[in-house]
């Protein structure tokens, strides 16, 4: 059922305006009851939905630029957006699957054994396994969010694009007798979004022109990670510094900027 | 091996007529052996089927009362706004479940009749400004998302087709819990194969595949795992 104007939920994020302030990561982690640890500088064993990286040109003073790229998950279409991403193609257990009225990438933790065969498959680092049950301080488990279920130890968990929110912006819309038209641009938009101060994040239905990210993917600034790999990302960047839009890929050194990007708008 | 066995063993008891083949070494076990193999067979067979199908299913799950038996057919007459008097739809959609005091103090404030129950009701719960801890007999696993809405709302479905008659219920249902998931029995179901149907006016049982089953045919798809999980 691959449909080619269904819903395809997407994120555009300005480069040129994130500050690194990391709001967007604090709102993710109490909005997915994303568990935290006592050391959350042990890599190995943190967990975040979406994490903000900080990046350098790698040129000395008074020459350097460093810019900070937040990276939730990319929900890869795969080439033509037939829902061939790494992650789904590699699952041995169907937990987790392309939903193609959505675009969204969904993971069932339930139904996960903890193989971590996505993980090895993600090109993005977007999933993060959970090594122990989650422990919570204090009572805070009684403030956890009833619309996201908890997950436990020996599963992967990652970035759902907030799909709760989708879900009871569709029962509001069934209540209010509207179910058969799209939701409005406003009505599902993910934590991560809201909390941005900078407005650097936009979120919405890439394949309908009333939303803004329909024109923002269209800059000619924009990119997405990884391109060559053809995981057909929704997650798409835009920066009007070269360097950047350079580290976004994995360019040869003869390669010109924006390649890359050219040959897989070719494919899809 | 087994079916040799019992071949040598109707030869030698002489109920086979067709021809024997040539006569060997008389085996050296006793010839009531194969009896009782078949008998503790049966006898083992039995017993894991009276295990499995009566005794198993009594243990697995524990039966609790609700804190107050509640009587649906006596309230049906005397609300106005039917079920929705007490299970409502929220402005934004969400589904208010099982009633909090909000719903039944216009009515409580003093016990009117002569029932326990509703004695118990006002002088526990009502005067003492407390909530009733109902047991929810459909409650879903912690991972699913149901959608009223999307069913009452949206496909125009009459609650007893997944609730069974729940108006003519004279009081509260004993609630059953799985001893192993901690999940109620309504989502299973009441036979333990899941063959045939619950009885006319009793709830639907709903699994995963119940879910998907009615989704096929009313809808033309299963549903991406999304669309009910959270
Ligand atoms: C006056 C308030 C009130 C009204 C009206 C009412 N209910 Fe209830 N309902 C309750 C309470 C209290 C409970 C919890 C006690 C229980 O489970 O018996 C409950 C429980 C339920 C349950 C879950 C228990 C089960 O056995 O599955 C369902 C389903 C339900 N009601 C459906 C209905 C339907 C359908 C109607 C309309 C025909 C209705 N109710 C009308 C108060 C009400
Ligand atoms: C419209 C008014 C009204 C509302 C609302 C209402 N009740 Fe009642 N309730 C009554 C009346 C009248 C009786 C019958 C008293 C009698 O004759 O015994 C009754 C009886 C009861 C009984 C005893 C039932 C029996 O016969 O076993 C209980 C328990 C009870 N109510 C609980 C509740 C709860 C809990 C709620 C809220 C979910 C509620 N009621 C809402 C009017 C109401
Ligand atoms: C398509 C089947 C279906 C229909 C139709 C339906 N329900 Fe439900 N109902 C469910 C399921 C499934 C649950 C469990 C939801 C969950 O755990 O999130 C539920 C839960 C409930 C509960 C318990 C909620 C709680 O807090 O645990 C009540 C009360 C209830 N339904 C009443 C109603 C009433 C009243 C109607 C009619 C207006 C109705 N239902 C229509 C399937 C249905
Ligand atoms: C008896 C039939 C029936 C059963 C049983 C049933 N459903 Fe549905 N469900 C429907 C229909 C029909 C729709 C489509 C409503 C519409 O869009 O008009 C639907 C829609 C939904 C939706 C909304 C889909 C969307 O696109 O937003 C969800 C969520 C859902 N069902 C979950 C469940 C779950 C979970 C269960 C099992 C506990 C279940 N349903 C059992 C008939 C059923
Ligand atoms: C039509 C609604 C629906 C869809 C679509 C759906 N599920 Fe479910 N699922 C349920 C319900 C309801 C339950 C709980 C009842 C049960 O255990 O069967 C459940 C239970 C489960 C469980 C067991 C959880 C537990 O705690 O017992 C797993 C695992 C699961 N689903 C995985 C998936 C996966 C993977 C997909 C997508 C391929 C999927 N589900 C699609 C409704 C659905």
């Amino acid at each position: 059922m691959t449909q080619t104007n269904a819903t395809k939920y997407g994120m555009v994020i300005d480069l040129d305006k994130c500050t690194g302030c990391g709001a967007c990561m604090v709102a993710c982690y109490s909005e997915n009851n994303v568990p935290f640890k006592k050391d959350e500088s042990n890599k190995l064993d943190s967990i975040n939905w979406i994490r903000v990286f900080k990046i350098s040109n790698r040129k000395p003073y008074p020459d350097t630029e460093v810019c900070y790229l937040p990276m939730p998950c990319m929900h890869c279409g795969g080439i033509g957006d037939h829902g061939h991403s790494p992650c789904v193609s590699v699952c041995p257990a169907t937990a987790t699957d392309y939903d193609h009225s959505t675009g969204i990438v969904s993971q069932i933790y339930t139904r996960c054994f903890g193989c971590r065969y996505c993980m090895a498959a993600c090109p993005y680092h977007a999933r993060k396994f959970n090594w122990w049950d989650p422990v919570w301080p204090g009572d805070m488990e009684k403030y956890l969010s009833p619309n996201v279920s908890a997950r436990m130890r020996g599963v992967v968990e990652k970035c759902s694009f907030c799909f709760h929110r989708y879900q009871l912006a569709k029962d509001r819309a069934y209540h209010e007798g509207r179910h058969q038209e799209p939701l409005g641009e406003n009505e599902y938009q993910p934590a991560c979004v809201e909390s941005c101060p900078a407005g650097a994040m936009t979120f919405g239905d890439l394949n309908n022109p009333k939303h803004a990210v329909y024109t923002l993917k269209k800059n000619p600034h924009a990119f997405r990670l990884l391109e060559r790999l053809q995981t057909n990302p929704k997650v798409y960047y835009i920066s009007s510094r070269e360097w950047v839009r350079r580290a976004g890929d994995n360019y040869l050194s003869h390669e010109e900027t924006g390649s890359i990007k050219r040959a897989a708008a070719n494919h899809h | 091996m087994s079916t040799t066995d019992q071949h040598h063993a109707a030869a030698e008891t002489g109920q086979d007529k067709t021809p024997l083949p040539p006569a060997e070494p008389k085996p050296t076990a006793d010839e009531n052996t194969p009896w009782i193999i078949g008998f503790f067979f049966v006898a083992g067979l039995v017993g894991s089927l009276i295990f499995g199908w009566i005794i198993f299913p009594e243990l697995l799950y524990s039966k609790k009362q609700q804190p107050i038996s509640f009587n649906h057919a006596v309230h049906m007459d005397l609300v106005y706004d039917g079920c929705a008097s007490c299970h409502y739809f929220r402005d934004d959609g969400s589904f208010s479940g099982l009633p909090d005091n909000s719903s039944c103090i216009d009515c409580h404030q003093v016990a009117m009749g002569v029932s326990e129950d509703e004695e118990k009701y006002v002088t526990e719960y009502v005067d003492q400004n407390r909530e009733v801890p109902w047991l929810s007999h459909p409650r879903q696993p912690d991972c699913v998302f149901f959608s009223h809405a999307a069913h009452v709302k949206g496909a125009g479905m009459d609650c007893a087709e997944c609730h069974g008659d729940v108006s003519k219920r004279t009081e509260s249902r004993v609630y059953q819990e799985n001893r192993l998931s901690g999940y109620s029995r309504d989502i299973w179901g009441y036979s333990i194969s899941r063959l045939g149907k619950p009885a006319e006016g009793e709830p639907k049982t709903m699994k995963m595949n119940d879910c998907a089953r009615c989704h096929q045919a009313e809808t033309g798809h299963k549903g991406a795992c999304f669309q009910c999980h959270k």
